[in-house]
């Protein structure tokens, strides 16, 4: 067995220390730390219901090893707005039923929030290229897109008003 | 440990098998590391560049590498620049940098066409192209593209560096000539002129996240109404990606009419040695061969005409 190692992860803003070993991936340790948010599909990359962003670009956590990610800023769905107030990627989902047994929910608010970061004002084909590493199964996309749309729309008014 | 219902042990599964994991700071380090590896260790140890093919391997039980070299911080090997007519991309540099770089769309269009198909995002933003290219999956997005740009590799170990044309690198399937302690620590091209096109397309069963049933890529040159220079790259066909050279021979000197494109393109199938399989059969994958041939011979005829 490979040595564990301390490792110094910074989750949503809160700094913690874990016991890890060099083959656990970041997926697997952020699901035994209890950031359940961050779901298990495929774990080889097709689904994208494991995505996280780390340093604001999203990933998927099942091929990343937790080791190689010590000291970047790691943000799960959960970090983006809390209970009280949502991050408007999170409004927009509900107001548009983008959801409906939600497993996929997490990773496809992921990356869409990464590419929105760059690219503020998407049209289609950017949010088509952006959440193409996204599988939901119970339905289709339409509903995705639509919220996404009214998301970017939404955290536009803010930066001008903000 | 609560005991489980069924009375079996209660064993965690981990997703990966055991290995150990050195994450050097610099290129310096991360070749000696390799060094010593190859000439001590016996070749255990094996790169690990944006993980988006190697983890899944392990995760498979097809590789089980002992120690695995991460990549990451190898900052000074991320990154686009031209120099002295080159183009220029380090061998960090992953698929959404390519996407991001200034002017990359003139300057390798086929390599930022195949970059938007490429995986998903999460994929994109994590793989490198010189993973891509070392990995040499038959189906490799970046490799059409590269080989229709006549792309070269820097190959750097601590004994020094070597050029190597992509036309040379891969020896078989998933074989190439990089040694166990090389790293690619550059892929360049020159920079298309302007009375050139270079066009891209991938066949699949969805436009992203999806592996390729037949990649394609046409580099076309003209000068005074002739074809100064044509590579045509067929990927997802035979066990490496390869040029089609005799249908580029034919085109070589020549200004193209539809028949001339029509039989470049029934000689571009000849090079094909492809595989049934679950994405698509071999007749498929020919026919493919010979659509998009045809297509984008055609386009970049017209482009250019």
């Amino acid at each position: 067995m490979a040595e564990k190692k301390l490792i110094a992860l910074e989750i949503n803003g809160r700094r913690l220390e874990a016991s890890v070993p060099p083959n656990q991936t970041l997926l697997e340790s952020l699901r035994e730390l209890g950031y359940f948010e961050v779901k298990s599909g495929c774990e080889k990359g097709d689904c994208g219901a494991c995505a996280v962003l780390v340093d604001g670009e999203a990933i998927d956590s099942c091929l990343t090893l937790t080791w190689t990610v010590e000291g970047r800023r790691l943000t799960t769905v959960a970090g983006l707005g809390s209970g009280e107030h949502l991050h408007p990627l999170q409004t927009a989902f509900i107001e548009h039923g983008a959801i409906q047994c939600g497993y996929c929910t997490p990773g496809l608010i992921i990356a869409a929030q990464s590419m929105l970061d760059t690219t503020p004002n998407p049209n289609d084909e950017d949010i088509r290229l952006a959440l193409s590493g996204n599988l939901c199964r119970c339905t289709g996309y339409t509903k995705v897109f639509a919220a996404v749309r009214d998301a970017a729309a939404v955290m536009r008014e803010g930066k001008r008003s903000g | 440990m609560q005991p489980r219902r069924d009375g079996a042990p209660e064993t965690r599964k981990t997703m990966l098998a055991d290995f150990d994991l050195v994450i050097p700071a610099n290129l310096t380090q991360a070749l000696q590391i390799l060094s010593e590896d190859a000439t001590r260790n016996g070749h255990d140890a094996m790169p690990l560049a944006g993980g988006t093919n190697l983890l899944v391997d392990i995760r498979a039980r097809r590789a089980a590498p002992k120690r695995l070299i991460a990549l990451g911080k190898l900052d000074e090997l991320r990154g686009t620049t031209i120099d002295n007519g080159r183009v220029i991309v380090g061998g960090r540099t992953t698929l959404t940098d390519v996407l991001r770089a200034p002017r990359m769309a003139e300057h390798a269009p086929s390599l930022v066409q195949s970059a938007r198909v490429f995986g998903g995002q999460m994929v994109r933003n994590s793989a490198t192209v010189a993973g891509n290219l070392c990995y040499g999956s038959p189906a490799a997005d970046t490799v059409p593209p590269l080989l229709s740009l006549n792309a070269e590799l820097t190959l750097a170990s601590q004994a020094g560096r070597r050029v190597v044309p992509l036309n040379d690198f891969f020896l078989g399937y998933k074989q190439n000539v990089r040694r166990h302690d090389e790293l690619v620590t550059e892929i360049t091209w020159p920079l298309p002129p302007s009375n050139s096109a270079n066009l891209f397309y991938k066949l699949a069963r969805r436009k992203g996240d999806a592996i390729t049933v037949v990649g394609l890529a046409v580099t076309l040159v003209v000068e005074s109404g002739k074809c100064s220079c044509v590579r045509i790259a067929l990927g997802a066909v035979a066990p490496v990606i390869k040029r089609a050279l005799a249908a580029e021979a034919m085109l070589i000197d020549q200004a193209l009419t539809p028949t001339l494109i029509d039989a470049a393109a029934g000689q571009a199938v000849e090079a094909c040695e492809p595989i049934d399989d679950a994405r698509a059969s071999a007749e498929y994958r020919c026919h493919g061969v010979y659509v998009l041939t045809r297509r984008l011979l055609t386009q970049a005829w017209e482009r250019l005409s």
